[in-house]
C-alpha cells in the first residue's frame, strides 16, 4: 500500500478529525491565553506603568509587578504542561487508534 | 524595622531618580542588544563589556574547567562508539529521551549570558530587566502548542526537511540551507568573540588561546562525538549551571533570613533609582519596540537551526511535547532565579565598595557591567565559588558552539552535499565523511573569524542572527506546516524578501549605522527588526504563492493534504532507529 493511500484512508476515518479537532482547539485556546496575558502585560508596561509600580501591601518594597511577572512565567509553564497531559494521553490514544484501524 | 528606614528614603528619593533615569536610557542600547544576546550568546560583544583587562590567571577556575573537559572528553569516548550511522551523528538516532531533551534543550537556552545578561539587567536597571526575562520565556509555551509535535512527525535531521517537505528540493533546500548556515555562522562569529572576552576576564588567558581551546574542543566534540556528545555536555552543563545559580541564590536569600521582602528593601535603599527599580522604568516604554523585540525572539528562537535540530532526537511526537514541557520548566525556574540573583547583587555587590573601581560604590563595576553576579559569587563564597561559576560560562559557551557547529555541518553535509549536489544518492558513509570535514572546516573558520573580530563590536550580529531567524527562516517554515497554499516560488520570494529586509534594518539601526558606521543618527529606529521584515516575509510569500498559477505550484499544493495528515499523526515519520 503507498504512503498515499494510506493517508487518503486516514482523511477518511472519523477520529482523524476528531483528534486534529479536539487538539488544534486546545492548541489555539492556550495559545491565544498566553500571548494575550504577555502582551496585555507588555501594554501596561508601555501605558499604565504605574498599575505595576503601587506596593503589594503599604510599606511594601515589593510592587504589584513582581508577583504578576512571575505568574506570567509560572502559569505558561503550567499551561505546557496541560497542554502535554492531553496530547500525550487522551489525544495520543486517539491519534494510536487512528493509526492503528488505518494500518491494520 | 524595615518600613520606618526606608519610608523617609523614598520621600527623599526623588533627586537622584532624574539622574538615574538619564542614565538609564543611555545604557539602553547595550542593554537592549546585550539582553538580544541572551539566549545562547555568550557576550553581546567587546564593547558591552566595559573594556575587559585581563585578569591573574584563576588556578580555581581553571581547575573546575579542565574537571568538566575531562569528564565531556570521556562522554566524547563514549559517545564516538555509539555513533555509527548517520542518524546517530544528527540526531543521536532518535534516542534521547523527552527529560533528557528538555534539559539539553533547557541548557541551549540558559546560556552565560543568560546568567551574566539577565542578571546584570537586573542589577542596572530593576523591574525592566524582569520584564526583559519574560519577554525570553513566552516562546516557549507558544512553541510546544504551534510547532513542536509537526516539527517531530515532519523532519528528519535539519529544518530544510521540513520546509522543502513538498516543494522544489533544490531551490528551497538550498535557500533553507543558506539560511541555516547564515545563522550558524553570525552566532558562532558572536559566541566566539564573546567566549574570547569573557574567557581572558575570568580565566587569566589570552584572548586568542582561548578562541583556539573553544575552536578546538568543539570540533572535538562534534566531530567524534556527533549529536550523542553535544547532548550530553548540554546536559551536564545545564545542571551545572542550574545547581550553581540555585546553590548562590539560596546563599544570597540566607543573608536577608530568606524574605525576597527584605532583600527588595535593601536593594532599593542601595541603588541609585532607590524605589523605582521594583516598577516598570524608561526601557521598554516604548510598544513597537517591544513588541518588535519581542516577535523577533520568539520567532527568531523558533526557526535556531540548533534548537530546531534537537526536535529531531527524540523518538517521537510524544516525547518531543514532554522536552518542551520539562525545557520551559527548567528555563522559567532558572530565569525566576536569576532575576533573584539580580536583585540579590543590588542589595550585596552594589553596596560593596571590592567590587568597584577605585572602591567608589555605585561607580564603574570591576571587570565591566555584565560582572554582578560573578562578583556576588565571590562575595558570598569566595574564590571557590567565583571559580566553580567561571568554568560553569566556560562550559556553556562550548556545549553551545557544539551545537551550532553540528547544525552547521548538517546543512552542509545533509542538505547541500547529499541532498542537493548528489540528488539523494550519497552513501551514508559519504554523508557522514562530508559532515566531520565540515564540522573541521566550520571550527577552523570560527577560530579564524573569532581573531579576526576581536577589537570589533559585534553586537550588531546578533540583531542580525535573530533578524534573518525570523524573517528570512521562520515564516518558510511556519507557512510549509500551516498553509496548503504555500508554493516554491512564494517560499524563495518571501524568504529573500524577510532575508533582505531585516539585514536592511539592522544595517540602519543604531548597532551599525550609528555604532559600526560612525553616523550621527539611525535611520531605522528600532533595535530589532522581526515586527516589520518578519511582516514583510509573510505578506511577499502569501501574495506571490497565491499569484503562482504554474503546473508545479499546483502539484506542490496537492501534496500538502498528505502532509498535513502525517504531521497531525507521525505516519511516516522518522522513527528511532538503529537501538
Amino acid at each position: 500500500m503507498s504512503d498515499s493511500a494510506t493517508y487518503e484512508r486516514v482523511r477518511q476515518n472519523p477520529k482523524f478529525h476528531e483528534l486534529v479537532k479536539k487538539r488544534t482547539r486546545l492548541a489555539v485556546i492556550l495559545s491565544v491565553i498566553v500571548l494575550g496575558a504577555y502582551y496585555c502585560f507588555m501594554m501596561i508596561v508601555a501605558f499604565a506603568p504605574d498599575v505595576l509600580r503601587t506596593p503589594l501591601s503599604q510599606g511594601s518594597n515589593l510592587t504589584v509587578g513582581v508577583p504578576v511577572g512571575a505568574a506570567i512565567i509560572v502559569v505558561s509553564w503550567l499551561l505546557t504542561g496541560l497542554y502535554s497531559h492531553f496530547a500525550n494521553g487522551e489525544f495520543e490514544e486517539l491519534n494510536k487508534d487512528v493509526v492503528r484501524e488505518v494500518l491494520e | 524595622m524595615t518600613r520606618m528606614i526606608t519610608a523617609p528614603r523614598r520621600a527623599g528619593a526623588s533627586a537622584p531618580l532624574a539622574a538615574a533615569s538619564m542614565a538609564a536610557v543611555g545604557r539602553t542600547a547595550s542593554l537592549v542588544l546585550l539582553a538580544l544576546a541572551v539566549p545562547t550568546v555568550a557576550l553581546a560583544g567587546p564593547g558591552d563589556l566595559g573594556g575587559s583587562e585581563k585578569q591573574p590567571v584563576n588556578v580555581t577556575a581553571i581547575a573546575m574547567f579542565f574537571a568538566f573537559v575531562l569528564g565531556t572528553l570521556g562522554i566524547t569516548y563514549w559517545a564516538s562508539k555509539r555513533t555509527k550511522s548517520a542518524a546517530d551523528f544528527y540526531t543521536a538516532g532518535g534516542g534521547i529521551t523527552g527529560f533528557q531533551n528538555g534539559l539539553a534543550i533547557a541548557g541551549d537556552y540558559m546560556s552565560a549570558a543568560t546568567l551574566l545578561g539577565l542578571s546584570s539587567m537586573v542589577f542596572a536597571t530593576g523591574f525592566d530587566g524582569f520584564i526583559y526575562t519574560i519577554s525570553f520565556f513566552v516562546g516557549w509555551p507558544i512553541i510546544l502548542f504551534l510547532l513542536a509535535e509537526r516539527l517531530r512527525n515532519l523532519g528528519r535531521y535539519t529544518f530544510a526537511d521540513i520546509a522543502s517537505y513538498r516543494l522544489d528540493q533544490s531551490k528551497v533546500r538550498t535557500f533553507a540551507a543558506m539560511g541555516s548556515l547564515t545563522v550558524v555562522c553570525f552566532y558562532l562569529i558572536v559566541q566566539m568573540v564573546g567566549a574570547g572576552q569573557l574567557i581572558k576576564l575570568l580565566f587569566g588567558l589570552d584572548y586568542a588561546v582561548a578562541v583556539i581551546i573553544v575552536g578546538v574542543l568543539m570540533v572535538v566534540y562534534v566531530t567524534f562525538g556527533g549529536m550523542i556528545a553535544t547532548t550530553w555536555v548540554q546536559i551536564i552543563k545545564a545542571v551545572l549551571l542550574l545547581g550553581g545559580g540555585v546553590l548562590l541564590c539560596a546563599l544570597a536569600l540566607s543573608k536577608f533570613g530568606f524574605s525576597l521582602e527584605a532583600m527588595a528593601a535593601k536593594a532599593v535603599s542601595t541603588h541609585k533609582a532607590g524605589v523605582k527599580i521594583m516598577g516598570p522604568g524608561t526601557l521598554l516604554a516604548d510598544p513597537v519596540s517591544a513588541v518588535s523585540l519581542s516577535l523577533g525572539l520568539v520567532f527568531g528562537t523558533a526557526a535556531l537551526p540548533h534548537i530546531l535540530m534537537r526536535f529531531f532526537t527524540v523518538p517521537n511526537a510524544k516525547e518531543a511535547r514532554k522536552s518542551v514541557f520539562v525545557a520551559s520548566g527548567f528555563i522559567g525556574f532558572f530565569f525566576l532565579v536569576v532575576c533573584i540573583l539580580g536583585l540579590a547583587a543590588v542589595s550585596i555587590v552594589g553596596a560593596d565598595p571590592q567590587f568597584f573601581e577605585g572602591g567608589k560604590v555605585g561607580g564603574k563595576l570591576l571587570g565591566g557591567g555584565n560582572m554582578p553576579v560573578m562578583h556576588l559569587a565571590k562575595a558570598l563564597g569566595g574564590d571557590i565559588f567565583l571559580g566553580f561559576l567561571s568554568a560553569v560560562a566556560f562550559a556553556t559557551i562550548l556545549a553551545v558552539v557544539s551545537g551550532l557547529a553540528l547544525a552547521g555541518a548538517s546543512a552542509i553535509a545533509h542538505d547541500i552535499y547529499a541532498r542537493v549536489i548528489r540528488k539523494g544518492h550519497a552513501t551514508e558513509a559519504e554523508e557522514m565523511r562530508v559532515s566531520k570535514l565540515a564540522s573541521l572546516v566550520l571550527g577552523v573558520v570560527a577560530v579564524i573569524l573569532g581573531i579576526m573580530f576581536e577589537k570589533q563590536n559585534v553586537a550588531f550580529l546578533v540583531g542580525l542572527t535573530f533578524g534573518i531567524a525570523a524573517s528570512a527562516n521562520f515564516p518558510v517554515l511556519f507557512l510549509s506546516m500551516y498553509w496548503k497554499g504555500l508554493t516554491t516560488r512564494g517560499a524563495l520570494w518571501g524568504g529573500i524578501a524577510g532575508l533582505v529586509s531585516a539585514v536592511t534594518c539592522v544595517v540602519l539601526s543604531k548597532a551599525v549605522w550609528v555604532v559600526v558606521l560612525n553616523n550621527p543618527a539611525p535611520i531605522f529606529p528600532y533595535e530589532h527588526p522581526a515586527l516589520f521584515s518578519m511582516t514583510l516575509a509573510f505578506l511577499v510569500t502569501i501574495v506571490v504563492s497565491k499569484l503562482d498559477g504554474s503546473e508545479t505550484a499546483k502539484a506542490e499544493r496537492a501534496l500538502f493534504e498528505d502532509q498535513y495528515v502525517r504531521a497531525q499523526t507521525g505516519i511516516g515519520a522518522a522513527s528511532a532507529s538503529n537501538h
